[in-house]
């Protein structure tokens, strides 16, 4: 069972339309059996300062990460996650979070690896719930666990591993990290934590797009004509072409994958998670230092 | 240091918190974020005057005032950030009244013994490390001026 799509206007414009909610639709929807809502944030304790009535939390970082390997938790981990959270494999969910829905869009991008078809962000996210003045509780919500069945995760449609970026070198790659990263001026998002990488600078041919780029002042996704123009005009991506995304652990370019393959219709996009934190470590892989692409080196 | 020898305060908060479960001490966690006190007023007046810790994801403040050789930590984090709003007040409580040669022996790694790893992540928890790290280098630059 899932909900009726959003039909407003400015969602209309984007190549998937339902993977988008706006803040009124999801106040009329609250509570319907067949949708869950899940706040994803960057901080830990957030959701429990206050939160959207009813929704549930799922943390990027202690729910979603395997606790020992660096990698996603496994098919048996997810369902009995989601399972917990009332979520159905055929519940709508709809996902929130703070800071642009950066660690929402991350949420949703596991989501995608393990196949949950109707996953949403809500545009604008928790930030914008708030600046509306729309009801917030620090009750528990009542959940009231289902099944999930044991799905195993597919990293191959949405996911590049770092031998997966050094064959795709000559094909778009986007680095949506600050100028500074970009550059190499240093390895961390201004005002970051440092996470260790030891080399600064990025991978040869990669555009630089910081995404928060892809992010209107009040939080929600820019219009599909705003987000061309970056992209397609500025970037010079085309239809059909190979993407991969890229940060410094996979967090902010889960955004951007979600603006690429869900606003904008590109259908080969894949999140590189490894990202900065392991490409600026890995022994003897191509960097480039400065403000210029660079060129893809000599095999 | 042992436990035998950590600071009394510091020793009981982590006590507490490994009493606790896993969710349990994301709570307690809570409450010490709801009891970060307001800055005095000469530093809610004078912003130049904090130090900004860099290790943490959100933005905090802090200045450690040394008044007849005991230390005093004062930090300042916004609402938006409940878990490195409660990081401040462990430490600003653990280290009230103690001289400053006893916080420069509090050991780096308190942070990761509070079990705090499982329930908030271990990058989250080097923001108070950075925090302590800060304090201590404060306090030696006040001691060396």
């Amino acid at each position: 069972m899932s909900a009726e799509f959003d039909s407003a206007a400015k969602f209309a414009e984007y190549a998937h339309p339902e993977r988008l909610v706006t803040t009124e639709w999801l106040a009329e929807h609250l509570g319907e059996p067949g949708l869950v809502v899940v706040e994803s944030d960057e901080d830990v304790l957030l959701y429990e300062t206050g939160h959207i009535p009813g929704a549930v939390k799922i943390d990027w970082h202690t729910d979603l990460n395997d606790p020992v390997v660096r990698d996603y938790v496994s098919g048996e981990q997810f369902a009995a996650l989601l399972g917990s959270k009332g979520i159905a494999r055929d519940t709508t969910v709809v996902i929130y979070g703070d800071k642009n829905n950066w660690w929402a869009a991350y949420a949703l991008w596991v989501f995608t690896l393990f196949g949950h078809e109707d996953v949403r962000l809500l545009d604008g996210g928790r930030d914008l719930w708030i600046a509306e003045g729309r009801e917030l509780t620090t009750d528990a919500p009542a959940v009231t666990p289902v099944e999930y069945p044991v799905v195993e995760r597919d990293d191959a449609a949405v996911r590049a591993f770092k031998e997966d970026v050094l064959a795709h070198l000559g094909n778009p790659l986007v680095d949506v990290r600050s100028p500074e990263e970009y550059s190499g001026e240093r390895t961390t998002a201004p005002a970051y934590p440092e996470e260790g990488a030891l080399r600064a600078g990025h991978i040869p041919t990669a555009a630089s797009v910081p995404w928060a780029r892809a992010a209107a002042a009040d939080g929600t996704f820019k219009t599909r004509e705003e987000l061309d123009a970056i992209y397609r005009g500025e970037v010079g991506l085309e239809d059909g072409d190979d993407i991969i995304a890229y940060c410094r652990i996979g967090e902010r370019s889960s955004h951007t994958w979600f603006v690429l393959n869900h606003l904008l219709g590109f259908e080969k996009v894949r999140n590189y998670d490894g990202s900065w934190t392991e490409w600026g470590s890995a022994v003897r892989v191509p960097i480039v230092t400065g403000a210029e692409r660079g060129e893809v080196p000599a095999r | 240091m042992d436990a035998m020898t950590l600071p009394a305060k510091l020793a009981e908060t982590r006590e507490d918190f490994l009493a606790l479960g896993v969710k349990d001490r994301l709570q307690l966690l809570l409450e010490f974020s709801n009891e970060l006190p307001a800055l005095p007023e000469r530093y809610a007046e004078h912003p130049d005057l904090l130090e900004r810790v860099e290790e943490c994801q959100s933005p905090v403040f802090m200045f450690v005032e040394v008044d007849d050789g005991i230390v005093h930590l004062y930090a300042t984090a916004p609402a938006e950030s409940p878990t490195t709003r409660g990081f401040a007040p462990i430490l600003a409580q653990g280290l009230e009244g103690l001289t400053v040669q006893e916080v420069l022996d509090i050991p780096a790694d308190y942070p990761q013994s509070l079990g705090l790893a499982e329930a908030v992540s271990p990058l989250r928890v080097r923001g108070m490390t950075g925090m302590l790290a800060r304090t201590k280098r404060q306090l030696r630059e006040r001691i060396a001026a």
